[in-house]
C-alpha cells in the first residue's frame, strides 16, 4: 500500500474514532456524574472488552475464509454504504437541512433520563448506570470497530488502523479528564464530513477492485494510476458534496410553499 | 425468535440507518457492474469509471429526491412537531 493510502487510512480511522469516542464520553460522563463512577466505568470497561473480542473474531473469520478479491468486494460494499450514510448526514447538516449534534444538549438529556430512572442494584452495581454506560460505549465503539476492521483488512494493516483508533481514544480521555465536561467544542460535523469523504473514496476504490472476482481467474481489477486514483476519487466526492451543499437548500426553499424552515430533520448522532 | 428479530432490527438500524435507498443504490450499481465484468466487454478502466460515476450520480439523485419530497410534505402538512 502506498503512502497516500496509508495516510488516508490513519486519518479516516482517527477522525471517525474521535467523533464516536466524544459521543461515548458524553454518555459515560453523564451517567458517572449522576449515578456514580463505579458502575459507569465498569459498564464502559466491559464494553471495551466485548469490542476487542468482536474485532478479533470477525477479523480472523474474514481473513481466513475469503479470497482477496472477495474480501475487497465485500468490505468495499459494506464500507461504501456506511461511508455514504456519514457523507449524506454531513451534507444535510452542512446545508442547514438537519440539526447539528450538540454534546451539551446530549449531556442534559442523558442526565435527565438518569435522574428519572430507578436505582435497582444487581451484582453490586447500579444496574441502570452499568447498562446505559455499556450500551453507549459498545454502540459507539461498534462503528469504530467496523471502520478499523474494514480499513485495516483491505489496506493489510490492522495494527495501524487500530493505533489510529487508540490514539483518538486516548486524546478524548485526556481532554475529558482535563475538561470534566462534555467535549462540545470538537467540530463533530466537520470530522464526520471528512470521514464520510474518505470512507466513500476508499470504499469505491476497493469495491471496484473486488469486482474482479466475477471475471475468469478472479484477479482484482486495476485502477488507472493505481493508488493515485484515490486522489481523483477524493476530489470527485469532495466536489460533488460541495455542489450538493449549495444546491440542496435552494431546492428545499423552492416550490408550492414558497419557503420552509431551514431545519427539516431532527438531530441524530 | 424475539432476540433474533431484535438483533436483525439492530443490524438494520446500525448499518442501513434512516436511508435504505443508499444501500439499495450501492448494491444495484455493483450488481450491474458485476454483470459487465463477467461479460468481459469492458476493460478495467472503463468499469472503474462507470461504477464511480454511477454511484456518485445515484447518491446525488437520492439526496435531491429526499430533500424535494421532504419539502413537498412540509408544504402540504406544515412542519412536524417532533
Amino acid at each position: 500500500m502506498g503512502s497516500t493510502a496509508t495516510w488516508g487510512l490513519v486519518t479516516a480511522v482517527f477522525a471517525a474514532s474521535l467523533v464516536e469516542f466524544v459521543e461515548a464520553f458524553t454518555i459515560v460522563l453523564a451517567i458517572g456524574t449522576l449515578r456514580g463512577w463505579k458502575s459507569a466505568l465498569a459498564g464502559a470497561a466491559l464494553a471495551i472488552v466485548a469490542l476487542a473480542g468482536f474485532t478479533v473474531a470477525v477479523g480472523y473469520a474474514l481473513v481466513t475464509w475469503l479470497p482477496e478479491s472477495a474480501l475487497q468486494l465485500l468490505i468495499g460494499t459494506l464500507l461504501l454504504i456506511f461511508g455514504l450514510q456519514w457523507l449524506r448526514k454531513a451534507i444535510l447538516r452542512s446545508a442547514g437541512l438537519e440539526a447539528l449534534r450538540d454534546e451539551d444538549e446530549a449531556f442534559r438529556e442523558q442526565s435527565e433520563a438518569a435522574r428519572r430512572s430507578s436505582g435497582e442494584t444487581r451484582f453490586g452495581f447500579d444496574w441502570y448506570a452499568f447498562v446505559i454506560s455499556f450500551r453507549g460505549v459498545f454502540l459507539e465503539g461498534l462503528e469504530v470497530v467496523f471502520i478499523v476492521i474494514t480499513f485495516g483488512l483491505n489496506a493489510d494493516n490492522v495494527p495501524l488502523a487500530a493505533a489510529g483508533a487508540v490514539a483518538a481514544g486516548v486524546i478524548v480521555l485526556i481532554a475529558g479528564l482535563v475538561a470534566r465536561e462534555p467535549l462540545a467544542r470538537v467540530p463533530e460535523n466537520t470530522l464526520k464530513y471528512s470521514v464520510g469523504l474518505l470512507l466513500s473514496t476508499f470504499a469505491t476504490f476497493w469495491a471496484v477492485e473486488g469486482l474482479g472476482i466475477f471475471r475468469e481467474g478472479g484477479e482484482s481489477l486495476a485502477w488507472p494510476g493505481e493508488d493515485l486514483a484515490l486522489l481523483a476519487l477524493l476530489a470527485g466526492w469532495f466536489l460533488l458534496s460541495r455542489l450538493l451543499i449549495r444546491l440542496l437548500p435552494r431546492l428545499a426553499r423552492r416550490g408550492p410553499g414558497g419557503s420552509v424552515p431551514s431545519i427539516v430533520g431532527e438531530e441524530t448522532s | 425468535m424475539k432476540y433474533l428479530k431484535s438483533f436483525g432490527r439492530f443490524l438494520y438500524d446500525f448499518y442501513i440507518g434512516d436511508d435504505w435507498k443508499t444501500a439499495a443504490t450501492v448494491v444495484a450499481a455493483l450488481g450491474i457492474a458485476a454483470v459487465l465484468v463477467a461479460t468481459g466487454a469492458f476493460g478495467d478502466t472503463a468499469i472503474a469509471l462507470i461504477v464511480s460515476a454511477g454511484i456518485s450520480l445515484a447518491f446525488a439523485a437520492n439526496l435531491i429526491v429526499d430533500v424535494r419530497s421532504r419539502h413537498t410534505e412540509r408544504a402540504q402538512h406544515g412542519p412536524s412537531q417532533r
